[in-house]
């Protein structure tokens, strides 16, 4: 199949960045779509250009590194998929694709579709862990948890941290991301001890970062390649309350 | 055609404590030194890589006190591949009572290993293996658990207890999300410094002893001095050598490269790990390979047409037309015979000619047989993320068409030549993790390498650099060695950005991936192997001559990146060649075809090659250091699975 791509292109943060097109012949349908990039920018390099810079690294969906906007996507309109799963078999013959990066105000874009993701990280520093230095663990089985509640944790704590749920957001808002980690640890027997002041840490963080407030629209889990419920935020405003109380 | 190699004095020292074999951690720990917490402090360990082995290592040198600074080339720690591990993680528990001990899983990793790696070490790793999942749980890892709250277990690679604990299919993502999550609350508490998008290009020796890194930001350009009193690398496994496998894209070789030709030995490169159960490659535009659960073959059943070149779809291929290979090669175990050998049977098969779907590089794993017997609801029940996932690939659906899947390069079990305490052959430099070549001999089990990474980071590593950080200090580093680093990094970039020639470095990574695969992957023989070293230094040069990697040297530039590491990929694989062409008896991952007992089973030679082969590098080739290897408590057998 023939493709016509027009992809963001900024050289760093200081570039004001514009739409490139670019003709991508003989595609095969059973590309994913960052080998599709991958075709193209060797044509680029062979030409002199530079080529598309874009973040990858597992290509199986689960190390979070990848990530761009495709035709106003998250991840493209494929659900629960990261952009390294996505196919070329899911796009028409002659399509126009637009690829985008991340956009919101804490992910500052550092080249092409790479954006700086470290206010997910810091949000994380600021309370998103339990507080246990190696070797001072008592046996695994000294306290049982319930199956339904390490079910859930579980549920929450598969979140890849890719940042799907803020470029999808018509706030910018990291909601999603902050509560799957305060849902999962707050679910747990081993969380409670700081659960309080975990939630407020984060949330605080969250709004020191600049990310926007969440207005339950939902875009994030629908666009979440591992598919976060929704409900963690209530959970993460509970455990907030709660903690300011 | 001679060696391509000399032998230089064999290793007699491992730094073992001597006694019985499960009172030497035990010695070890009391007799290193310690050292004084205010002076903590003042010592400082770089880390480089994030994964299990370096992110818990880094997290606990922080909790420790000690000044840590810590790199990766990705944008964020949590991105490192061992997120990408699946199946679960080895503990010797017996929370089943069911007969496991840490004897026997020392045993089984021993004899699962194929006999070549160290007893001290292997048992020590069965030690620690308990205290890994304590660890885990405090920290919140979610795994598996049962009605009545306690952890689930599930048998794993042939085992015949249940010791592996899991997180459904992600336990090596939750894991790491545990050292993450530590790691950031030490870079939050300011005992750790954290580098993403950095990468380490040469390792800083002065006076004999490593002190530090040079490295390049990935986002700037700059290359950065850093120094330290000690250095650990945890940057993982080399296996994309082969250009396709199941590592991460980045995965790369130049860390641990760099420090071999530093000085630090490397032991046993040739031990491959080959997975059976991957999607098939689909086209040359292929990045890289996804595994599917080794668990697949417990209700698949494997088999390709009996006819060479049948290009029927394998609906319209009637029973008697159709050869079940493994059930009919291996009657006793059929479709669950172990890796290894169910890789090479598939790659016979496909050389053949009778190899299935896209380049004939594919054999069938049909669930039709498991849906008419358990209906399709229990499949999906037990399959159901795998079959989607596969799905998802390769836009076929396996509830109506058998599964396609070929062998990949999954795991390496060598790596830098280590001792007891982690420590290479260049005082002061320690390697953890899959970059190591310690525990797993010449073939790895399955689940084992989220123990053996979370063992050498959590427990090892923080107890053996306090022996060496105590015996400190060791002086001022020398400006001259710094300088000298930096300068051969400045060279090398230079260097490859104005070759300005027609071929991308990816493309040079391709076609020395595929000699590598045709000539020491899955079967090697003499013959292949000096054909592959005749072949590696002309493509070598061919790259040195020929490479195009546009942009500049101070900018985010991906392909300058990938060159590097293509120009030492191409190093090691002839020192893999060297390795694989002297070891001339076959042993787990490495298959010699010249090796090979009636039926086509692998043949160790134990009277000759019973040692760790450590390759110290030299400039006329490298030199052979043998480290024997001696069993005091496993009794030496050959496997057998017919």
């Amino acid at each position: 199949m023939n493709l016509t791509l027009k992809v963001w292109r900024q050289r760093g943060p200081q570039d004001k960045g514009r739409m490139v097109t670019y003709r991508v012949e003989d595609v095969s349908p059973d590309m994913s779509f960052l080998e599709m990039l991958d075709v193209l920018n060797e044509r680029l390099i062979l030409e002199g250009d530079d080529p598309i810079a874009f973040d990858h690294d597992c290509r199986e969906g689960i190390c979070g590194m990848c990530g761009m906007v495709i035709n106003g996507y998250a991840h493209g309109e494929q659900v629960a998929t990261t952009t390294c799963q996505l196919h070329m078999r899911h796009f028409e013959d002659e399509a126009v694709i637009t690829v985008e990066p991340w956009r919101a105000a804490p992910f500052p874009v550092v080249k092409d579709l790479v954006v700086d993701r470290s206010s997910f990280d810091r949000i994380i520093q600021a309370g998103g862990f339990i507080s246990v230095p190696a070797g001072s663990a008592p046996d695994a089985h000294s306290v049982p948890v319930k199956k339904a509640d390490a079910d859930a944790a579980f549920d929450a704590a598969t979140c890849i941290g890719c940042g799907a749920c803020v470029a999808a957001c018509p706030n910018g808002s990291a909601s999603l991301f902050t509560a799957a980690k305060i849902t999962h640890l707050s679910l747990l027997p081993q969380g409670q001890p700081e659960r309080d002041s975990r939630a407020r840490a984060m949330v605080e963080q969250m709004d020191a970062e600049g990310f926007g407030g969440c207005t339950n629209t939902g875009e994030c889990t629908a666009s979440c390649p591992k598919g976060i419920p929704l409900d963690t935020i209530a959970q993460m405003n509970r455990d907030y309350l709660r903690a300011s109380k | 055609m001679g060696r391509h190699y000399t032998e230089g004095e064999p290793i007699r020292d491992t730094k073992a404590p001597a006694g019985p074999i499960e009172e030497r951690w035990e010695k070890r720990k009391f007799g290193a030194k310690l050292v004084n917490p205010a002076n903590k402090r003042k010592m400082h360990v770089i880390v480089v890589g994030t994964g299990l082995a370096g992110g818990s290592a880094a997290a606990t040198l922080g909790e420790l006190g000690y000044n840590v600074t810590s790199f990766c080339y990705q944008d964020s720690p949590r991105r490192a591949h061992s997120i990408a591990a699946q199946g679960g993680i080895n503990a010797a528990k017996n929370y089943r009572g069911d007969g496991d001990s840490i004897y026997r899983l020392f045993y089984d990793t021993v004899k699962g290993g194929d006999f070549r790696a160290r007893e001290s070490n292997v048992y020590r790793l069965a030690q620690v293996s308990v205290n890994i999942i304590d660890q885990a749980v405090a920290q919140g890892v979610p795994f598996a658990r049962e009605y009545g709250g306690l952890l689930d277990t599930r048998s794993f690679g042939g085992a015949q207890v249940s010791r592996t604990f899991y997180a459904r299919g992600q336990t090596g993502q939750q894991l790491l999300l545990g050292a993450y999550q530590a790691l950031e609350r030490q870079i939050a508490a300011g005992t750790v410094k954290m580098n993403t998008r950095h990468e380490m290009l040469d390792l800083i020796v002065s006076d004999g002893r490593a002190r530090g890194v040079i490295v390049r930001d990935m986002v700037t350009g700059e290359i950065e001095r850093h120094l330290a009193d000690a250095v650990v690398l945890a940057t993982g496994g080399y296996g994309n050598v082969f250009f396709l496998s199941t590592n991460a894209k980045g995965c790369n070789t130049t860390a641990i490269w760099r420090a071999h030709r530093r000085g630090a030995m490397f032991a046993n490169p040739c031990y491959t790990q080959i997975h059976p159960t991957c999607i098939p490659v689909s086209g040359d535009y292929q990045s890289k390979l996804t595994l599917m659960s080794e668990s697949l073959r417990n209700d698949g059943r494997v088999w390709v047409p009996v006819k060479a070149g049948d290009t029927r779809p394998a609906a319209e291929i009637p029973e008697q037309e159709r050869d079940y290979y493994l059930e009919r090669i291996y009657p006793a175990f059929g479709n669950l015979v172990p890796r290894d050998i169910a890789s090479r049977a598939a790659k016979n098969v496909c050389d053949e000619g009778r190899g299935v779907g896209p380049g004939g590089l594919g054999v069938y794993l049909d669930f039709a047989d498991a849906i008419s017997r358990l209906g399709r609801d229990a499949v999906e029940k037990k399959y159901g993320n795998l079959f989607e996932m596969y799905e998802r690939i390769t836009g076929e659906d396996p509830y109506s068409q058998p599964m396609r899947i070929y062998p990949a390069v999954h795991y390496t079990m060598g790596g830098l030549w280590v001792d007891y305490d982690l420590q290479s052959t260049i005082p002061g430099l320690f390697v953890v993790g899959e970059a190591n070549f310690s525990d797993h001999g010449a073939n790895r089990l399955g689940a084992s390498a989220l123990m053996q990474g979370l063992a050498d980071g959590y427990f090892v590593l923080p107890t053996t650099i306090g022996d060496y950080l105590a015996n400190g200090p060791y002086g001022e580093v020398d400006d001259e060695a710094v300088a000298e680093a930096e300068a051969a990094v400045q060279s090398k970039i230079e260097r490859l950005l104005s070759v300005n020639g027609t071929r991308t470095a990816d493309s040079y990574h391709r076609e020395l991936g595929k000699l590598m695969w045709d000539y020491c992957g899955m079967e090697r023989t003499e013959e292949s192997l000096r054909k592959a070293l005749e072949r590696i230094p002309e493509l070598r040069e061919e790259f040195w001559r020929n490479v195009k990697v546009s942009g500049t040297a101070d900018e985010l530039n991906q392909a300058l990146e990938r060159a590097g590491r293509v120009a030492d990929f191409f190093d090691l694989a002839e020192l893999m060649c060297i390795d694989a062409l002297h070891r001339t008896e076959s042993c787990g991952g490495h298959f010699r075809a010249e090796s090979q007992d009636a039926d086509g089973e692998a043949l160790r030679d134990d009277e000759n090659f019973a040692y760790v082969a450590a390759w110290e590098y030299g400039e006329q080739g490298p030199v052979l250091h043998k480290e024997a290897l001696e069993y005091e408590y496993v009794t030496m057998s050959q496997r057998s699975y017919k």
